[in-house]
């Protein structure tokens, strides 16, 4: 993103309510990540201190200061969706993903593949109750997952399954 | 074009009305946020297309859910004169069926689920659809449908969340033009005081008592802000009231916002919902093109206008403090209270905070009145609450009752009981806050005083259906689970409390656990919740003490073996 852009979105929010947040969502949103020199650079610009800046985007979920994968696979650990297996859906995914298991719930953050083809985490609920367990893959919901189901989803997304 | 007079109010309801029941077909497929991920819109888009290539004389509109979410994607047909058909479990391959169907004259008979004669919109508006095809089993007559009182819910699937004319034609902004042009703010307060609504948020408190407050403070500047952060695995009313019908939030707060005498309005909206988020946007604009937002509102002289602010995935930021924080660009952590938001909110102003369906109660009592609306719930109960009915259960969705229903009814007689005929062991409610309910406890009736009786609580209004293969141990760690990654830290018993508290279920789980963990176990949860800084940490614990209270042998086969 270049400063004129940060520029642009900046003016979009004038108002004092919701102004950090949005811009800072509007950037992940955008870079998918929040990159370092952005944060320094909207510091600079806002006279607002890095390390305020810093505090938010370390305290709410939604930004990462890691750059993720291509594809960013979100799975839906929501109330409806455990009592449905979203347990069983993760640990496939990280079978299939070949992620050491467990990993994605131990380190509540986002883990990507080795070959930076996907990034896998966990949210807290998607608000899609009714058709649990639910998953995401960028910005598309598949509803009523099973473990068995999860290789033709990833397929769509360029995934081939692991000769050993 | 502005409304300005009240000629301009009515016309534009004819121009809606006109939409939507025009002199062609009409179609619509249900496409809020889990019909689309189930079919609708590539359904949607296969219609269109069709429609297009054939040239057919058929108007195709996206609605919002019905709420009838197992039997998604839903589609509903309506020729001229005839009932509205609801189609059920529609597929891609189906829409040629349906456009063969409705150039006939006709509806697929395989697929309907269905149909409504004529609907009341609660709004001074009955839309007469019109009779005819008897073999199909009318609305009321499908159970999940018959045993609800849909108040909230009344314009959801069935009208454009997209267009502000549809909502007019149904009565929308009726409310709104009635207070402003011809009632007094403190009669529309008094309204809404002597109604007995409570918020809908989970804590009950006297929604109008709270504008009160508001409205007495002496400042220069005050807000009021709708509270959307729906945090609450299992609760996703509040996104389909969103997505559904938009303007009727929007409605709500311009009630309020006369009534209080603000004239600035914020919509903190969690970011995980972004279909809400965009057809909120979308209703902000058409509202403000029509005169219904801004300056001098429908040549009334009163000015109003709201913004939306995102949140950003934290779910603390639900309570109050916390939520102001977040919009000021802060960290969400929760301070003391008081000072509460009434006396000292937003950018240190009086604050009205209330939840997305408090404020979409407002317009239908300003519409029809107190005694209509105490007509409906219970004693200090009054009104309808939407639950989303999920998990084990047959029927899931979006059930809508009024206030002083048991949980026998909303589980069994509209839920159907356990889903694939599993017998239902327990309901969880109130989310991460509330408890779990065991099925000998079901003729419990769901209103504010009956959950906390037995240790759970309302919440937003979320019901998570458990059948027998479920642990409830597992279920105690999983909300702690929860709340320990959502616990802002800040406060000791949330912060460490909690984390002991998981270490200790996650070695019961293990085997390992032994009668003293038990003790222990007991011991700390009560201590976070005497306490704890913010609700969500004196609330926390409710999954363990229920669980501990209602399924005890579940605890004691662990540690025994």
């Amino acid at each position: 993103m270049d400063e004129k852009t940060l520029d642009d979105i900046i003016s979009q929010y004038d108002a004092p309510s919701g102004r950090l947040l949005g811009i800072l969502g509007e950037i992940q949103n955008r870079e998918r990540y929040i990159p370092r020199e952005l944060l320094e650079m909207l510091s600079a610009k806002l006279k607002i201190p890095l390390s305020h800046l810093y505090s938010l985007v370390t305290f709410y979920s939604f930004f990462s200061l890691q750059p993720v994968g291509d594809h960013r696979v979100t799975v839906c650990m929501g109330t409806a969706c455990h009592v449905k297996g979203a347990a069983a859906i993760l640990t496939t995914l990280e079978q299939l993903l070949c992620l050491p298991e467990g990993v994605t719930e131990e380190t509540r953050s986002p883990v990507t593949t080795e070959d930076n083809a996907f990034t896998l985490e966990i949210a807290r609920c998607f608000g899609a109750c009714s058709i649990a367990p639910v998953l995401r893959v960028d910005n598309h919901l598949y509803g009523y997952a099973t473990p068995d189901g999860l290789p033709a989803i990833l397929e769509e997304y360029g995934w081939r399954k692991h000769e050993d | 074009m502005k409304i300005k007079s009240y000629a301009g109010f009515i016309n534009r309801q004819c121009v809606g009305l006109q939409k939507l029941k025009p002199d062609i077909p009409r179609i619509t497929v249900g496409l809020a946020t889990c019909g689309a991920a189930v079919g609708g819109t590539v359904i949607f888009e296969r219609l269109k297309r069709s429609i297009e290539e054939q040239g057919l004389d058929i108007s195709l509109i996206p609605t919002g859910c019905i709420g009838y979410c197992r039997e998604e994607p839903i589609v509903t047909i309506t020729h001229p004169g005839k009932p509205l058909v609801l189609l059920h479990r529609v597929c891609e391959d189906d829409t040629d069926e349906i456009l063969r169907a409705v150039a006939s004259g006709s509806v697929p008979f395989d697929k309907a689920l269905c149909r409504i004669e004529a609907w009341d919109h609660l709004m001074g508006c009955t839309v007469k659809y019109g009779t005819g095809f008897d073999q199909i089993p009318l609305y009321d007559e499908i159970p999940f449908f018959g045993r609800q009182h849909k108040v909230i819910l009344r314009d959801a699937g069935l009208i454009n969340p997209e267009d502000v004319d549809e909502f007019l034609a149904v009565g929308g902004y009726s409310a709104a033009y009635l207070a402003l042009t011809e009632m007094r703010p403190n009669q529309v307060l008094d309204e809404v005081e002597r109604s007995g609504l409570r918020g809908r948020g989970g804590a009950g408190f006297p929604a109008g008592l709270k504008w009160r407050i508001t409205k007495e403070k002496k400042s220069d500047k005050k807000y009021i802000i709708c509270n959307a952060d729906e945090g609450d695995p299992g609760a996703y009313m509040n996104r389909n009231e969103m997505e559904s019908d938009p303007h009727m939030l929007i409605e709500g707060m311009i009630l309020g916002a006369y009534a209080i005498g603000v004239e600035e309005g914020l919509i903190y909206i969690r970011a995980e919902y972004p279909l809400a988020i965009k057809r909120l946007t979308c209703a902000l604009e058409q509202a403000r093109k029509s005169g219904i937002l801004g300056t001098n509102i429908f040549g009334s002289g009163f000015s109003f206008d709201i913004q939306i602010a995102t949140g950003a995935g934290a779910f603390v930021c639900g309570e109050s403090t916390a939520l102001i924080a977040s919009i000021e660009g802060r960290t969400g952590r929760p301070h003391p209270r008081p000072p509460r938001l009434t006396d000292a909110g937003l950018w240190g102003k009086p604050t009205d905070l209330n939840n997305v369906e408090t404020w979409c109660n407002v317009p239908v009592i300003i519409k029809n009145g107190v005694d209509w609306y105490t007509e409906i719930g219970a004693e200090n109960n009054t009104g309808t609450k939407v639950f989303s009915l999920v998990g084990d259960v047959e029927r899931v969705g979006l059930v809508e009752v009024p206030l002083g229903t048991s949980i026998n009814t909303i589980v069994f007689d509209v839920g159907n009981g356990g889903a694939e005929g599993k017998p239902v062991k327990a309901v969880q409610t109130g989310g991460p806050s509330g408890g779990c309910i065991p099925v000998r406890l079901f003729d419990t009736t769901v209103d504010f005083e009956s959950l906390n009786a037995i240790g759970s609580i309302m919440g937003s209004g979320g019901i998570v259906v458990m059948d027998e293969d479920t642990n409830m141990v597992d279920i105690a760690r999983y909300f702690i689970s929860f709340a320990t990654g959502e616990s802002c830290g800040k406060c000791i018993p949330c912060r460490e409390g909690l984390k002991h508290t998981l270490l200790l279920l996650n070695r019961i789980l293990a085997g390992k656990g032994t009668e003293t963990d038990l003790v222990t176990l007991q011991d700390l949860s009560e201590t976070i919740v005497a306490t704890s800084l913010c609700g969500l940490g004196q609330t926390a614990p409710n999954p363990v003490l229920t669980t501990l209270a209602y399924f005890r042998e579940e605890y004691d086969a662990l540690v025994k073996s």
